[in-house]
C-alpha cells in the first residue's frame, strides 16, 4: 500500500508542476524516477520533522502541493505544533503520507506504533483524515488528493493487504462506502481493518446473523449521514479500528450517536488504552487486542446475548 | 551607539499608542526590534503595501511573533492597513492581536507566536521562489530566546544544504528572555560561531544603529551559495530607561494611564 501511495506521487508530479515530495530519511531508492526526472521537486530533508512540516507549509503558501512522507508516529507527534499552526491553521494543501498507521511496526516496539494518530489529528480544525482499506483504494485516494483544498492525512497500512475493493468501486474523500447494507448489526470500520470486519461479517452470516458493513475510509470529516443510516437500522453498531479506543473512529461515531440517539447500542472494538507491548507481528498485536475476524465475530455474538 | 532619530522615536510612540489601545503587549521585546524592522521596510524589502500579494515581493516573517507591536507600527506606517487599527489591537474582533496572523493582516507572511516556526516556513518560501524562478528574497527575524528551539537548528542545516543565499535571518539578540538573562537560562554563545558551523555567512551589527544596519543589509548576500545571518545586538526595552534590560518589561498587561504617561516621558528624554 505504501508503495502505491508513494508511486502515485511520481504520477501526480508528472501531471502537475505544483507537486513536490518531501521525505525525512527514507529508505534508499525511494521515488528514484521522480528524483531522476524532477530532481528540483524531490526533497530528502533528514530526521527533522518539525522543520519538514514548516518547510512544506512555506511551499504550500506559495502555491505548491507538498506530499510529505515518513513514519506515522514521527509525522504526527514529533511535529504536532507545526501541523497545528503552520498547516491546519492556514488550511494549506499539505499531504501527509503516514507510513505504518496502527500496529504495522509491531516488532519495532511502541516507539514506532502510531496508535493514537487519528485521535490527535482529529482535534485539529481543517484536518482531513483518510485510511484506505487496500491499495486499489489508496490509488484512488491519491488521485483525489491533488485538488483537495486543505490538509490531508493519509494513513498507510502494512502492505499486501487483501484487496476488497474493485477498480469501479466508487471513492470520494468524505464519503463512506456501504460494503454490506445496514442490518440489525452493522460494522463501521476504517483502514485495513475494514477487511477484518468484512471477514467477521462473513463468519456471522455463516452462523445465521446478517451484518452490515460501512467502510469509513475518511474518519474526518465523518460521513454523518452514513452513520445515521446504520444507527437507524441497527440494534448494534460495531466500530472496528486499529487505533486506541480514545478519540478515533469509535469516538467519532459515539459522539454522533450520543447526540442523535436512535436506540441502537454501540460496541467499540479498538486497541486498548495502553502502550502496546509484546513485539511479534502486526497479526499478533491485533490478536492481543481481539481484533482478528474470529474474535470480532465472537465479541459481537457475546454483545448480542441477553444480559444474565 | 548612534542617537535615536526622529523616525525611530516616532515608531516607538506608535508602539506605545498600540500598547495603550490594547492595554497589553510584549513591550520590551518590541522595542528592541524597532530599527531592525524600520531599516528592512524603509531600505531593503521590495514590497508593495497596496498590493500585498504581489508575487515577486520579498517575504518577511517575524518569527518572534511576540514582537508584533513593532511590526504593526511599521506595517501601518507603510500603508499596509489603516493606522487606526493599531489602537484596537487585542480588542474583540480586531485585525491585530497579541501575535500576528497571516489570514487577517496584510503584509504578514506567516502566523507566528509559537517560537521556532518561522525559519522553516521561510525556507519553504525560499525554495518555492527558486522553483518558480521569482526574484523574491526571504527575511526571517528571530528572537534570542527563540534560538533555544531545536527546530531552528534543523532549519539552519537545511538552509545551508540548499544554498539559500536569498534567505536572511536577523537575530534580535537583546540578551534577555522571559525569565532572565539568556546566558543564564540557556546560553547561546558562541552564537556567531554556531551559525558559521551550520554553514551560514555571519555578520554582527549594533541593532539600533540605522546606518550600520543599512550598510550591513546592503551587502546581502554575504556569500554566494550560503544563507546569511545578521546577529543584531540590541537592548530589550530600548528607549524607555526603566524598561531597558529589565526582564519585568518582557510583557505588560493591565497597562494603565500612569504607565503610559511615564513611558511617553521616558521616550522623549531617550537619546
Amino acid at each position: 500500500m505504501r508503495q502505491h501511495a508513494v508511486n502515485m506521487v511520481d504520477t501526480l508530479a508528472r501531471r502537475d508542476s505544483r507537486v513536490v515530495f518531501i521525505g525525512s530519511d527514507l529508505g534508499p531508492g525511494v521515488l528514484k524516477g521522480m528524483k531522476r526526472d524532477m530532481p528540483e521537486r524531490f526533497f530528502m530533508e533528514g530526521v527533522a520533522e518539525q522543520h519538514i512540516i514548516g518547510m512544506a507549509a512555506g511551499m504550500a503558501m506559495e502555491g505548491f502541493v507538498p506530499y510529505v512522507n515518513t513514519i506515522a508516529t514521527f509525522l504526527t507527534r514529533r511535529c504536532f505544533d507545526q501541523l497545528a499552526i503552520d498547516v491546519c491553521m492556514e488550511n494549506l494543501p499539505v499531504r501527509l503520507i503516514a507510513t505504518g498507521g496502527g500496529t504495522v511496526y509491531a516488532p519495532l516496539g511502541p516507539t514506532h506504533l502510531a496508535f493514537e494518530d487519528i485521535a490527535i489529528l482529529r482535534a485539529l480544525p481543517n484536518m482531513t483524515i483518510v485510511a484506505p482499506v487496500d491499495e486499489v483504494e489508496m490509488v484512488k485516494l491519491m488521485d483525489a488528493s491533488l485538488d483537495w483544498p486543505g490538509p490531508l492525512y493519509i494513513r498507510v497500512g502494512k502492505g499486501n493487504e487483501p484487496i476488497v475493493t474493485a477498480q469501479d468501486t466508487p471513492f470520494a474523500i468524505g464519503r463512506a462506502l456501504e460494503m454490506r447494507p445496514p442490518e440489525e448489526v452493522t460494522f463501521i470500520a476504517t483502514g485495513i481493518v475494514t477487511a477484518k470486519a468484512l471477514a467477521a461479517a462473513e463468519r456471522l452470516e455463516a452462523a445465521g446473523l446478517r451484518a452490515g458493513l460501512i467502510h469509513m475510509a475518511t474518519v474526518k470529516p465523518l460521513d454523518a449521514a452514513a452513520v445515521r443510516r446504520a444507527a437507524v437500522a441497527a440494534r448494534l453498531v460495531v466500530t472496528v479500528e486499529e487505533h486506541t479506543r480514545m478519540g478515533g473512529l469509535g469516538s467519532a461515531v459515539a459522539e454522533l450517536m450520543a447526540e442523535e440517539p436512535t436506540g441502537a447500542r454501540l460496541l467499540r472494538l479498538a486497541l486498548p488504552d495502553a502502550f502496546p507491548e509484546g513485539y511479534g507481528g502486526n497479526d499478533h498485536l491485533m490478536r492481543l487486542a481481539g481484533l482478528q475476524p474470529d474474535q470480532i465475530a465472537d465479541r459481537v455474538m457475546r454483545a448480542l446475548e441477553p444480559a444474565a | 551607539m548612534s542617537a535615536m532619530d526622529e523616525r525611530s522615536r516616532y515608531l516607538r510612540r506608535r508602539i506605545i499608542d498600540a500598547l495603550e489601545g490594547g492595554g497589553r503587549g510584549h513591550i520590551g521585546s518590541s522595542l528592541s526590534l524597532v530599527e531592525i524592522l524600520r531599516v528592512l521596510y524603509d531600505d531593503v524589502l521590495r514590497v508593495r503595501p497596496d498590493e500585498p500579494g504581489w508575487p515577486d515581493r520579498d517575504r518577511c516573517i517575524l518569527s518572534k511573533g511576540h514582537g508584533c507591536l513593532t511590526w504593526y507600527a511599521v506595517l501601518a506606517d507603510k500603508g499596509f492597513f489603516p493606522q487606526d487599527e493599531l489602537l484596537r489591537q487585542c480588542h474583540p474582533g480586531a485585525m491585530l492581536g497579541g501575535h500576528p496572523e497571516r489570514a487577517h493582516i496584510p503584509g504578514v507572511e506567516a502566523s507566528t507566536g509559537s517560537l521556532g516556526h518561522g525559519l522553516s516556513i521561510g525556507i519553504g518560501m525560499a525554495l518555492a521562489a527558486r522553483l518558480q524562478r521569482r526574484p523574491s528574497r526571504v527575511f526571517v527575524i528571530t528572537g534570542d530566546g527563540e534560538l533555544d528551539e531545536g527546530s531552528i537548528w534543523e532549519g539552519a542545516m537545511s538552509a545551508a544544504k540548499h544554498r539559500l543565499d536569498h534567505l536572511t535571518v536577523l537575530v534580535d539578540y537583546n540578551k534577555l528572555q522571559s525569565y532572565g538573562l539568556v546566558k543564564d537560562v540557556l546560553d547561546l554563545e558562541p552564537l556567531a560561531d554556531k551559525w558559521r558551523a551550520f554553514g551560514w555567512a555571519v555578520r554582527e551589527v549594533d541593532g539600533h544603529d540605522v546606518a550600520a544596519l543599512r550598510e550591513t543589509l546592503g551587502q546581502l548576500p554575504f556569500a554566494a551559495g550560503q544563507p546569511s545571518v545578521v546577529i543584531c545586538h540590541t537592548v530589550k526595552g530600548k528607549g524607555l530607561d526603566f524598561a531597558e534590560f529589565n526582564p519585568d518589561w518582557h510583557h505588560k498587561a493591565k497597562v494603565g494611564a500612569a504607565d503610559v504617561a511615564s513611558m511617553r516621558e521616558a521616550l522623549e528624554r531617550a537619546e
